[in-house]
């Protein structure tokens, strides 16, 4: 009976949409992040799984992805109205993946401009009817195209957006964890919020290029910043040393698949058989290795 | 005893509902009839047997063998191998031709499941006789699943092939051969939600590969053929010789129907080969 009023209450609270404001960071001054859990995104949780967060500058709020459903996107902007009365003037999406782009729709009230890499809007295209029909399924939501909100403006390379005395650099990266990455570094605190170019804990997720995403890692793990804001794990203080595992993870599967493939595996082989050296290193491990195997070995198989 | 008569309709729907997942009526009442019309098929494991995963890891990406458990002789073999998967939005996944110089009709390709299905391979003998073997496979959205990580790369190579072997090629002995095909073999059902902009199938609908100019594999293909289609097959090297694949492609006006469709382009690769 207890059991039945509490999910009575869940689904009362999950219809009626989160009024609660969505728990939030201060990592530096102005910048707010909320931590995802390491999750599969699911009906319950509801695809809620990413860092978002937000960046204040003396103007205006730059949104860092609105989350995995509408009302994470409306919790996000509660979140946002109990730190400033500013309002919202950008909103940046750093790739394509639902538990980043999810909550756009809940900042349209605002006008922000929308920003994502050059690649974004086709991305988000290409998907959206995908999407669409899947969500009900697999995240126990409904969306509609009116969710899922196209940038307005791409970047190609970079961009410098000023949210008053606040300077964001913006730079599109070439494809790596998707063909659609983008991040943003804070000049002022010298932080820069890499998403899901890096993951710490969760397993990390190729859905681009995986030698696309090493040499983007190499090029990042070049330069010192005082904190980084990964996509999915906690902040970072000290880089490069906290992409390590993660480029340990992708250089194992690099090297062990090209063997694989010089020695004349098959693909179905190669599934069960590499990187699982990495298997203890990682939460969600078994959920996403083999897919990642497989994208890496349809890569790896056109090197010649 | 209430409680009793509510199960009832339970424990009787249950058996039903499992079924459902796992039902054949596609291809009882409309697949079996449109592909082999008045036939009869023996359902076993002797002719040909299937190895697929029973849960794909990437839907749009799923290796499948066909196994041939009787050799290409002369006198009986495997002259042809039907691919279908019940359930997906155009279920016909290829036509494969074999013959005896094929050595031996064992095939690996790599398939897009849309939803939980059978799998299953046909194959009819030289004698008329048709052979069926079946997997069940549980995937989720390899049709509509969205093009390729990078398109870019993708459309770049487009075309290009390349062959591959193992160390165990024998003059006169069926030997494995690996074809490897760049092309995104595009299903024609991911649409643009927002221009409203369907883009169009463009997939492999014919492939040939001969070796000394005799075929070996000769196939049919259709949408439900991953990106980068990929191939392995037999074929029996007879000293110095040449492998030659050829496919083509064409562009459909709905994923679902091949009446109105184009054809784009034809591709060509040689390779010498010195077991």
């Amino acid at each position: 009976m207890k059991k039945t009023l509490s999910i009575l209450f869940i689904i009362f609270y999950a219809s009626y949409g989160w009024t609660r404001p969505l728990s939030v960071d201060e990592v530096a001054p102005g910048i707010f992040v909320h931590f995802g859990k390491h999750q599969l995104p699911d009906t319950i949780n509801h695809g809620a799984i990413a860092n978002i967060g937000f960046i204040i500058g003396k103007r205006c709020v730059a949104v860092i992805d609105t989350g995995g459903n509408p009302d994470e996107g409306r919790a996000l902007r509660e979140a946002i109205r109990k730190q400033t009365d500013k309002s919202v003037c950008y909103v940046i999406n750093t790739h394509v993946h639902p538990d980043h782009i999810y909550g756009n729709s809940a900042f349209k009230q605002d006008k922000p401009r929308f920003i994502g890499h050059h690649n974004l809007a086709r991305a988000i295209n290409s998907r959206a009817s995908f999407y669409i029909a899947r969500a009900p399924e697999q995240l126990g939501i409904n969306l509609t195209e009116a969710d899922l909100v196209v940038p307005d403006k791409g970047v190609k390379k970079h961009l410098v957006i000023d949210i008053g005395d606040r300077k964001l650099m913006l730079t599109a990266h070439p494809t790596a964890h998707t063909d659609n990455d983008l991040t943003v570094y804070d000049q002022q605190t010298d932080t820069m919020w890499l998403s899901d170019l890096l993951f710490l804990e969760h397993i990390p997720i190729i859905d681009g290029s995986l030698k696309g995403w090493i040499a983007v890692m190499e090029r990042l793990g070049k330069k010192s910043y005082q904190r980084v804001i990964p996509g999915h794990g906690p902040l970072v203080t000290h880089w490069p040393e906290a992409m390590q595992a993660q480029h340990t993870y992708l250089n194992v599967l690099l090297k062990e698949i090209r063997i694989f493939i010089k020695q004349g595996g098959f693909l179905e082989d190669a599934v069960t058989r590499i990187g699982y050296s990495q298997k203890n290193k990682w939460h969600l491990f078994d959920d996403f290795h083999k897919k990642n195997v497989t994208t890496s070995f349809a890569e790896l198989e056109w090197e010649d | 005893m209430k409680k009793i008569i509510w199960l009832i309709p339970l424990l009787i729907g249950l058996p039903a509902l499992s079924q459902a997942a796992r039902d054949e009526y596609a291809w009882n009442n409309e697949l079996k009839e449109e592909f082999f019309a008045g036939k009869k098929i023996i359902e076993s494991n002797d002719v040909i047997d299937i190895e697929v995963p029973y849960r794909a890891e990437d839907p749009a990406l799923v290796p499948l063998k066909i196994i041939s458990k009787i050799p290409q002789t002369k006198d009986r073999y495997i002259k042809r191998i039907l691919m279908v998967v019940d359930k997906n939005p155009y279920p016909f996944v290829g036509e494969f031709e074999f013959t005896p110089q094929s050595g031996k009709a064992d095939l690996a390709m790599r398939v897009r499941v849309n939803t939980y299905s059978f799998v299953r391979a046909i194959a009819e003998l030289n004698d008329g006789s048709l052979h069926m073997a079946k997997q069940f496979v549980k995937a989720s959205g390899g049709c509509s699943a969205p093009i390729g990580a990078d398109l870019d790369a993708a459309m770049k190579r487009l075309g290009k092939m390349k062959f591959k072997f193992g160390d165990d090629l024998q003059i006169g002995k069926p030997s494995q051969a690996q074809l490897l095909i760049s092309h995104p073999n595009i299903t024609g059902m991911q649409m643009d939600q927002v221009t409203r902009f369907v883009k169009k199938s463009h997939f492999m609908d014919k492939l040939t590969v001969t070796y000394n100019n005799k075929p070996v594999l000769t196939a049919k293909t259709d949408i439900a053929i991953s990106a980068d289609p990929n191939f392995r097959f037999y074929f029996i090297p007879e000293g110095k010789g040449e492998l030659k694949a050829e496919f083509s492609d064409i562009s459909c006006e709905t994923p679902t129907s091949r009446k109105v469709c184009k054809s784009i382009s034809s591709y060509s690769k040689s390779q010498t080969i010195t077991p």
